[in-house]
């Protein structure tokens, strides 16, 4: 069971089901602050842990906190989380200065703090020109950074957001995923959720995969890629002589492939045991005079490991 | 109840009051509202160039007149059906437009969503129906000049004026906080809406005990002018004592108040859930 902490979003052994239907079973999670994000196809819970969080819904069994509030108590909650939901529907007959500022008015704000977050919160999405129009005449991008500007407005620690690159042109993917990095790197929690996963993989300090409801796999990527121990791992070798290297490699047990690509200089091992390659490279660098341009791992992306974990098909997951 | 609280119940009206007095969809509850003005002004009109060789009705005619257009229109047509469209659709219609979650998504409690949003839906509703049941009494006798002048000011026309009005308000009230509770806690709130209208509707019909269960009960009881069932209905009416205005008001009051506590339950137990 995780405890509630005041600096963590936390689920001890959650589950939540709509009637027969699962939605998320067993939860446990300690999500610390910086970027994390959800990954998983559709269906697979990232919607409801994000609902669940942010007490739009609540659990069948088990207990969330975030940072040490239970999302039973909005009042508290709401002061703290902002989320930006998947639902594209807005209140009629609202401009998006009105959008943001009607909802800033219920956090018990003057007036004038009201409108100057708002205006701030604009700034921010890059949406002040259009400020005036109405939320109805505005593009699916448009919506995506208003909503995003609605979420973010009020300052919150932890910040939700549900698919929230859906429909941005890729200035404005830039733009948000920057403005992601900024609160990510100030020290607050940014919990995004994505199908498309080098979008995630780029920005994340911390991934969740999950499948039909499960977490199958959370941390850092390259802690969560070198758990899948039954995996062979895949290194890129950028060398003088690979076929010289890939005759050394062979010799060993852990090394169960070795194929040159590329221009030739370029070999890819896939090996079992991470650390005793990179032992024996040292050793034939040593012995040979071996030239090594660049050594890195080739399957630590989200992508891959999503492969291993799940069998989906990365990029389209 | 702490400032807070006061401060955004304030704020949730401020945003509701708009949305609900000023809805496209409410054009045919501005209808209900509007009817018997137009109905008084053209009786008042048709009263006015009425050729003396006519016979006329009397101030006492109209009185009664009024008094079964209040209880029979007002109170159960126009005020029952003007709630349902502007409570149960208070929830209903964010739960239908996908936009409820952004409330739901604010430092506000749930009570106090449900508090401003009855106020918004209240206050919409006195103006329209109370203000329409005060003009209508208003017009109902102009056409005898300064004899109605005379019954208002000098005699019981202020006393039923302050009545009826009172009693729209209430009626505001009671059906009010009713459609709420089942915008909030049914999927077509038409449905419950239907029972309630045939509930309220065969009142003078029920047992003394199941009387007391309605929110018409209250009403009728303090209407300053009564008026009769018509025959053959009223061989079927069971008479019961009148309850006094000191018991009806607080009696209705104390029933929106259960209704309203549970309105507030509910929507504190409440989840966002779109598709289901």
């Amino acid at each position: 069971m995780t405890a509630p902490s005041p600096s963590l979003v936390t689920f001890g052994n959650v589950s939540r089901f709509y009637g027969e239907v699962l939605g998320v079973n067993r939860v446990s999670l300690s999500i610390p602050p910086g970027i994390t994000s959800l990954v998983g196809p559709n269906g697979s819970g990232k919607t409801t842990l994000m609902n669940l969080m942010t007490g739009l819904i609540r659990p069948t069994q088990g207990e969330i906190s975030v940072l040490g509030i239970p999302p039973d108590h909005p009042e508290r909650l709401c002061r703290i989380v902002g989320y930006c939901a998947q639902f594209d529907a807005f209140p009629k007959g609202l401009t998006g200065f009105q959008f943001i500022y009607s909802y800033l008015l219920l956090h018990d704000m003057s007036e004038n703090e009201c409108r100057r977050r708002t205006q701030a919160a604009l700034e921010k999405v890059n949406m002040v020109d259009a400020a005036n129009r109405l939320v109805a005449a505005y593009s699916k991008g448009m919506r995506q950074r208003i909503k995003l500007a609605q979420a973010i407005a009020h300052d919150p620690q932890v910040l939700v957001l549900d698919e929230p690159l859906n429909g941005l042109d890729p200035m404005a993917r830039a733009e948000t995923i920057a403005l992601f990095r900024e609160w990510g790197a100030s020290g607050r929690h940014v919990i995004v959720s994505s199908h498309i996963l080098h979008e995630v993989d780029s920005i994340s300090d911390q991934v969740i995969l999950l499948s039909h409801g499960y977490v199958v796999a959370e941390g850092q990527i390259q802690g969560v890629r070198s758990e899948v121990k039954e995996q062979p791992m895949q290194i890129l070798v950028r060398c003088d002589r690979p076929s010289e290297l890939a005759a050394r490699l062979f010799q060993q047990n852990h090394v169960v492939e070795a194929k040159i690509h590329g221009d030739g200089h370029n070999l890819l091992l896939r090996t079992t045991d991470a650390d005793a390659f990179y032992l024996l490279l040292n050793r034939v660098i040593l012995d040979s005079g071996l030239v090594v341009e660049s050594v890195a791992p080739a399957d630590d992306d989200v992508n891959s490991v999503y492969q291993y974990l799940i069998g989906g098909e990365g990029g389209s997951v | 109840m702490n400032a807070l609280w006061m401060r955004q119940i304030g704020a949730v009206l401020r945003l509701e009051w708009k949305k609900t007095f000023f809805s496209r969809r409410a054009w045919w509850i501005y209808l209900l509202a509007a009817g018997p003005v137009a109905i008084t002004m053209i009786h008042w009109l048709f009263e006015l160039n009425r050729p003396v060789s006519m016979s006329r009705h009397t101030l006492g005619d109209d009185s009664v007149g009024y008094a079964a257009m209040f209880q029979f229109f007002y109170l159960r047509g126009a005020i029952f059906f003007g709630c349902v469209g502007i409570f149960a659709n208070q929830f209903r219609a964010e739960m239908l437009e996908k936009t409820l979650h952004y409330y739901y998504l604010t430092p506000v409690r749930r009570e106090v969503l449900v508090a401003g949003k009855y106020l918004a839906g209240l206050l919409t509703a006195v103006v329209l129906f109370a203000g329409s049941a005060a003009l209508s009494f208003l017009m109902i006798g102009r056409h005898f000049g300064a004899a109605y002048n005379d019954y208002i000011l000098h005699g019981p026309g202020l006393g039923q004026l302050g009545w009826y009005t009172t009693t729209a308000a209430l009626a505001c009230a009671g059906y009010g906080a009713v459609f709420l509770m089942c915008g909030l806690i049914f999927r077509n709130p038409m449905i419950p809406a239907a029972v309630v209208y045939v509930w309220e509707n065969l009142n003078p019909f029920l047992p003394s005990l199941a009387k007391k269960i309605s929110v018409i009960f209250y009403l009728k009881n303090l209407c300053p002018v009564e008026v009769p069932f018509p025959p053959p209905l009223n061989v079927m009416v069971v008479d019961t004592d009148p309850i006094p205005a000191w018991l009806a008001i607080p009696g209705l009051l104390a029933v929106t108040l259960v209704l309203l506590a549970y309105t507030a339950y509910t929507a504190r137990q409440g989840e966002i859930s779109y598709s289901e």
